[in-house]
Formats: structure tokens, C-alpha cells, sequence
């Protein structure tokens, strides 16, 4: 209480970043094959570049930094986590050039800060237990009745005879609120759930205990953690894109005004080609042109 | 006698800088929080559930405020009495060398950042919890009343070895002459005499409990719920801060912070003001 809120906030950030340890690095094999004609509007730029935002943005924000580093140098971008919420504030507040949500701006947000969306992939939000788990399929009612606490045991809905452990978002949460609004149907979570603050610490949560029940992006999805299907359809990346798989949303970039050359540059390059190959590289759907 | 002058300034206007500071937080917690007085939801967000979600939707931090209470209490509760165990034998009771390993230990302590001690209880507490209670998922009020604990250990230590360091040779002293044991001296004489330091360093723990909110963000779970059992999962005053910060900053969520840190504030100010009391008398 002491704190300052921005070391809060650096603080959690820093624990975001620890969320986020287990996510694929962005090694160098994800470059983009004759990329360059793209990398190279970077060439006579320079200067710092500040992301911040949802945290299902991350693996990709991270991979065309390092693209664009090492391409040049002389420019240095900065991404860090904080939730959806936390993005659309500080690029209304000018402390970061790009802002990250995942989730559309509201009317409220666009008119008070001035701000422009820039839709860049398709991410699925779906359930995700633990890999011992031996549930495989779970209905959109089933999920609905475990996330309220009315389904207390995985033995109702097929699994070993062992309470259900819930997880759920923080109140910021962009992939809280499309999970509740397309999954749950905005029906109740049940209030003695756990809170985590972002993707990575539900990963670590479901990862670590086998009765937990959770939900993530589907760009967080990895062998450590299992994804039942939902109502018959297998979560991936075809259904999502095809729609049989309903729990979609877009992730966006958001600034403020007219962009600055590298602020502009950047924008293009993710929702570029280049940005493409690095959305499913990561796990999603890049967006259609 | 210039360089005197210049250092006077200076010092001074350190002290200005500092009064300034605090004035402003205040001013900003107060600005901040005086539209829920003044509509009178401040008493309904103090007390009322915490149900953002709800198709009438709720916006208290009632089960919070309880939750740091129990969470500080118990925290208190389990490091006090260590304490007390740690520096009587610091002081007399036990053997010189390993006392001063102790103390060294406790000094180290102090200097562990407190993310550090969320994330070894995240890793082997949690788990250990879940595996031996046999319900919840570990992550509870248990879980973070221990971790506090620990954390607030050292600075319990730290206060009353600081008196004692002053008081207990003499006083030992004194009760050996008496015929008294070490332990009799230590209850009978040294910890009675230095009271007033005992009831600092509990203030003090007590402010170091209440306000961290690392660990209790880590550890507690955070579901905004008055717990039933020491295993349910809990969200403390400071976690609910640090969680609903990322909301929209004109949110009626957010509001609920204004009243958060105002309670934390009047909270902290009242002990310290209690702290100086304490320090006061204890020169008599």
C-alpha cells in the first residue's frame, strides 16, 4: 500500500513475465522465409518502440520484435504483459505506444483517449485440465455447471472420483470476458474460484495441479496442458477459423492518434505477411485480407 | 558555519519534500474516495460482496477486508511466539554461537525480496498443501498465512533483539544474582522489562502482514469469498488492488480501489501513530 501504483504495476508485470517463462521462445527459424523485402521499411528507422497489453499477445509481439531487432539494431522494442485492461490504459495515457486488448475498445474508451484498433488474429479460448486428466469431451452445459460449482466432482462428468479445482481470471481480463460471454453464456463462476492474472499463471496453475480446471487462449495451448473438446468439436485452429469451434475472438493493437514512422511500421508488419506466419507460429488464426 | 547553513536548507528541504509527498498521497486517496462518501456507497462497498458478474451486479470488498484481517492475525499469530523463542535464546538462554547464526539468518531475511517467497510457496507449499489436505487446490488462506509468517518473522526479530541488545546483559545479569535460571531471567525479568518493544514489533509485523500484496497474490488463491475453512482460497485487500488496477479506470471496479487503499491507509497511519505512542512511553 505503500507502493507507487506504476512499481504495482511493474511488479506485476514482472510476474507476468515469470507467468510467461514456458512460452516458445521465438527462436530464430520463425523468421519468415524472404521476409526481407518486409524487414526492410525498418531500415532507416531507429528509436524505442513500448508494447504492453493482454497477455495472449505476447508470443507474437515478442517474435516480430526479435525479427525486427535483429534486423536493425538501432531500434529497440519493449513488450510487456498486464491484461487487456492495463494495455488500453496506458496507450490512452501515452505510456506506451502500442496497447494490446483482447477485446473490442468500447465507445467509452475510443472517444475519451482517442484510440485505433488494428485486429491482427483470431485467438479460440477453451477449457483446459491438467494431461492426467482422463475427461476428453465436456458439453457446453457441463462446463457451465462445473464453472458455476454445481459440477463439484470430475467423476459426473467422466473423470477420476476427485473435487474439481476452478480457475478463472482477473476482472481486467480479455480472455475472461469472451470466455464468459460465449462459453458460460454470462452465467454465473462460481465465487470460491482462484484468480489468476494472466495466461501464463493459469498455465502454471492447470500444469501444476491434477484437478484443476481452467481456461486459456488457445495460442497458450502446449503438451502441458490438455484442451477437452467442446460439444464434439476438437479445439484447434481449422475448427476455430471454420467456426464449428464458437469461442473466437479478435486480439488488436491499439494507439493513440496520428503513428509515429516505426509505431506505423511495426502495425504493418504484424498485420503484414511477415505478422501472419509469426500469429500461427503462435498458435493462432492470422486474419483473412 | 555556511557549510552549517547549506546543510540546514537542505536537510529542510528534504523534510518538506517527504511531508509533501505524503500530504499528496492522502490528498489523492481522499479526492479520490470522497464521491463514495458523499453518495454514501461507502459504506455498502466496505461491507457489501464482491459480484462484478452478477445480473445486479455488487461492487463491496466486504469479504477482503475481512480476509486481510484473519489473514495478519493468524500470520502474527504463528511468527510472534518464534519470535519470542528466536531472540530469548539470542539473548542468554541458549548458546552464543548458534544465536548469532540465528540472527544472522533473520538479517538475511529481510533482504529476500518478497516475490521470492511467493514463488517457493507457489512451487512447494501449494502443492504440499493440496497433497495433504486432501480438498482445495493449495492455493488458500493457509498457504499465505504461513508465507507471511515467515516474511514478518525477521522483522519481529529485528525489533526486540534491537531492545534487547541494550537491556538483557545487565537484567540477566541481575536475575543470575538472584539465583535464577537463564529461561526464569528471560521470562521473569528481560521480556517484561522491554514490553514496549514487544508491542512495536507487533505493530510493526501487523503493518508489514496487511500490507504486502505479493504473496498474498501469489499464494492466497484470491476468490473473493469470506473463507469457511483455513483451505479455502481468499483475496486480500492488497490482491484486489493489484487484480482490479487493470480494469477500466472509470469502472465502478475500479472505484472499489479508491476505498481499498483508504482503508489500508487510515489502517497504517493509526498503527504508526500507535508506534510512536509506544516508542515514547518505552523512554520513561
Amino acid at each position: 500500500m505503500r507502493m507507487h501504483p506504476f512499481a504495482l504495476l511493474a511488479l506485476l508485470s514482472l510476474v507476468l513475465l515469470i507467468g510467461c517463462g514456458g512460452d516458445k521462445p521465438a527462436s530464430k527459424d520463425q523468421t519468415p522465409t524472404g521476409s526481407n523485402g518486409t524487414l526492410a521499411v525498418f531500415d532507416n528507422l531507429e528509436g524505442t518502440l513500448d508494447i504492453a497489453g493482454g497477455t495472449a499477445h505476447i508470443p507474437v509481439m515478442k517474435a516480430a520484435a526479435q525479427a525486427i531487432m535483429e534486423h536493425n539494431p538501432k531500434i529497440r522494442i519493449t513488450v510487456a504483459g498486464g491484461g487487456s485492461g492495463v494495455g488500453v490504459q496506458k496507450v490512452g495515457e501515452g505510456l506506451v505506444q502500442i496497447g494490446n486488448a483482447g477485446r473490442p475498445l468500447s465507445e467509452d474508451e475510443k472517444t475519451r483517449y482517442g484510440l485505433q484498433s488494428w485486429p491482427f488474429a483470431i485467438d479460440g479460448v477453451c477449457v483446459v485440465v491438467h494431461p492426467d486428466n482422463h475427461v476428453k469431451a465436456l458439453t457446453t452445459a457441463q462446463v457451465q455447471d462445473l464453472f458455476a460449482g454445481k459440477i463439484t466432482s470430475w467423476q459426473e462428468v467422466g473423470g477420476a472420483d476427485a473435487p474439481v479445482h476452478l480457475f478463472t481470471r482477473d476482472e481486467a481480463s480479455g480472455t475472461r470476458k469472451v470466455f464468459w460471454k460465449k462459453a458460460l453464456k454470462k452465467g454465473e463462476i462460481a465465487a470460491g474460484a482462484n484468480v489468476v492474472a494472466s495466461n501464463g499463471a493459469m498455465k502454471t496453475a492447470i500444469a501444476g495441479d491434477p484437478q484443476a480446471l481452467g481456461y486459456v487462449s488457445i495460442g497458450h495451448l502446449d503438451d502441458q496442458l490438455k484442451a477437452p473438446d467442446l460439444d464434439g468439436v476438437e479445439v484447434n485452429q481449422l475448427n476455430a477459423a471454420g467456426g464449428q469451434y464458437p469461442v473466437v475472438r479478435k486480439l488488436y493493437m491499439n494507439t493513440q492518434g496520428d503513428l509515429d514512422p516505426l509505431t506505423r511500421a511495426f502495425v504493418d508488419y504484424v498485420t503484414g505477411p511477415a505478422g501472419r506466419v509469426f500469429v500461427q507460429k503462435s498458435g493462432y488464426l492470422a486474419m483473412t485480407e | 558555519m555556511r557549510t552549517d547553513t547549506i546543510l540546514n536548507r537542505l536537510a529542510a528541504g528534504a523534510a518538506g519534500l517527504v511531508g509533501i509527498a505524503a500530504l499528496a498521497i492522502v490528498g489523492f486517496i481522499l479526492l479520490s474516495t470522497w464521491p463514495l462518501v458523499t453518495s454514501g456507497e461507502i459504506g455498502s462497498i466496505l461491507t457489501g460482496a464482491w459480484r462484478p458478474f452478477a445480473a445486479s451486479p455488487t461492487y463491496g470488498i466486504g469479504p477482503m477486508v475481512v480476509v486481510s484481517a484473519l489473514l495478519s492475525v493468524a500470520a502474527l499469530g504463528l511468527a510472534f511466539p518464534v519470535a519470542l523463542g528466536i531472540v530469548g535464546f539470542l539473548h542468554g538462554v541458549g548458546p552464543r554461537r548458534p544465536g548469532r547464526v540465528m540472527l544472522g539468518v533473520a538479517q538475511f531475511m529481510t533482504s529476500i525480496p518478497t516475490v521470492v517467497y511467493g514463488f517457493v510457496a507457489v512451487m512447494l507449499l501449494v502443492p504440499w498443501i493440496r497433497q495433504v489436505a486432501e480438498t482445495g487446490s493449495g492455493y488458500s488462506l493457509l498457504a499465505a498465512v504461513i508465507t507471511l509468517s515467515l516474511l514478518v518473522l525477521p522483522t519481529i526479530v529485528l525489533v526486540i533483539h534491537a531492545r534487547l541488545e541494550r537491556v538483557a546483559p545487565g537484567l540477566m545479569r541481575t536475575g543470575q544474582a538472584l539465583g535464577m535460571t537463564s529461561a526464569q531471567a528471560m521470562l521473569g525479568i528481560v521480556l517484561p522489562a522491554a514490553r514496549g518493544s514487544l508491542a512495536t514489533a507487533l505493530v510493526l509485523g501487523f503493518c508489514r502482514a496487511v500490507g504486502d500484496t505479493l504473496v498474498a497474490l501469489m499464494v492466497a488463491g484470491n476468490a473473493p469469498q469470506v473463507p469457511s475453512s483455513i483451505l479455502d482460497s481468499v483475496r486480500a485487500l492488497t490482491s484486489h488492488i493489484a487484480l482490479v488496477l487493470a480494469t477500466d479506470s472509470f469502472s465502478p471496479e475500479y472505484r472499489s480501489i479508491s476505498a481499498a487503499a483508504l482503508l489500508l491507509f487510515l489502517l497504517t497511519a493509526l498503527l504508526s501513530l500507535l508506534v510512536r505512542r509506544l516508542e515514547s512511553r518505552r523512554s520513561v
